[in-house]
């Protein structure tokens, strides 16, 4: 049985995520990973799940027109091994074009790569927080002083902290 | 010491200032180390209570918020459901954490992120280390729970930080809900 992409776009209402799962329930599909948000009032969720994509296609149709719905089959799933240690990126400051590509650049060159990212906009306020693995052989120091130099460019703030887990 | 505090030392009537709202660029800048018997210093503290006490629900405001870059800021967690030990209304000057322990995760607003909440973990337990508006002698307060939050939270803005640089995750942002 192959993996599915199942990705609902739309104008929000009570009741998405009942009709959406619901409906894939007569499918035999198994729901894996899922998020959803609210991204500027519009109802976003993306779904992996494993199932018959013609089934999934067909049982979701009803739906369609309301919401933007698609399914794509994926690759195999590709298992990310953690390539250090967490750390926490927040950046806020006013709103203009190129925050996220110039901030993400600096962490991408530095052989971090991002495991999770929200921006959020809000008068004049832009707000970026992700979830950041750096490899041990980064140069933080560096990091650091490319991250400010490009906060400065952008009349932002940057911080890049340690993320603190507490194993219990 | 701090017990016996009142704005009303103070003698000078406080102004209600505006409260600015990030990204103003002052609320990013590390405040200056104050000199807490010029009358002018003396005066920013009768006008951060007063400012403080007209803001529904604003249990400290920062120099910072009202367009000045020091290190002042006036609190008082009197009132709020989850305060414990509590020092009452006062004003700091040059404050500096001296120990903090037992972090505990919650969620914060603040009047110059009028749009978003967020949550940070911080210090439930906390040793400050500050001077009183008209007054030579550094105080130590050692407070817990809501209050060492809101310490810490006063702390950050007179050193350029806000909420925003200490949220726990990358989805710990979020909308302030108005209910309709």
């Amino acid at each position: 049985m192959s993996q599915l992409a199942v990705t609902v776009i739309g104008p929000d209402r009570p009741g998405i995520i009942a009709d959406v799962t619901g409906a894939l329930v007569g499918t035999g599909v198994n729901l894996e990973d899922t998020t959803m948000t609210l991204l500027r009032g519009h109802f976003a969720m993306m779904i992996v799940c494993a199932g018959p994509i013609d089934e999934v296609e067909s049982a979701l149709e009803p739906l369609q027109g309301e919401l933007v719905i698609t399914v794509r089959t994926m690759g195999p799933e590709h298992e990310h091994a953690p390539i250090g240690a967490p750390y926490m990126l927040s950046v806020h400051g006013a709103d203009r074009p190129g925050i996220v590509a110039a901030v993400t650049r600096m962490i991408a060159a530095a052989g971090g790569t991002i495991t999770d990212l929200a921006t959020r906009l809000s008068g004049g306020l832009y707000v970026l927080t992700a979830e950041v693995e750096l490899p041990a052989s980064a140069d933080l120091e560096m990091l650091d002083r490319a991250l400010e130099i490009t906060a400065e460019e952008l009349g932002v703030g940057v911080t890049l902290r340690p993320a603190e887990s507490d194993d219990l | 010491m701090i017990a016996s505090w009142s704005p009303k030392l103070l003698d000078v009537e406080g102004a209600v200032l505006d409260v600015v709202r990030a990204p103003h660029p002052v609320l990013a800048t590390e405040g200056a180390l104050v000199d807490p018997l010029d009358p002018s210093m003396i005066q920013l503290a009768a006008d951060l209570v007063a400012t403080m006490r007209v803001s529904p629900g604003c249990v400290g405001l920062a120099a910072p918020q009202v367009g000045v870059a020091a290190q002042m800021f006036s609190l008082d967690v009197s009132d709020h459901p989850k305060t414990r030990t509590c020092h009452g209304v006062f004003v700091l000057c040059n404050a500096v954490v001296v120990e903090a322990s037992r972090n505990e995760k919650a969620r914060e607003g603040c009047m110059s992120v009028p749009d978003f909440t967020g949550d940070v973990k911080r210090a439930t337990r906390l040793t400050v280390r500050g001077v009183l508006p008209g007054t030579t002698d550094p105080l130590t307060i050692t407070t817990d729970a809501f209050e060492a939050r809101a310490l810490q939270h006063e702390i950050d803005h007179c050193n350029g930080k806000l909420f925003l640089d200490r949220v726990a995750g990358a989805h710990a942002v979020y909308p302030r809900k108005t209910y309709q």
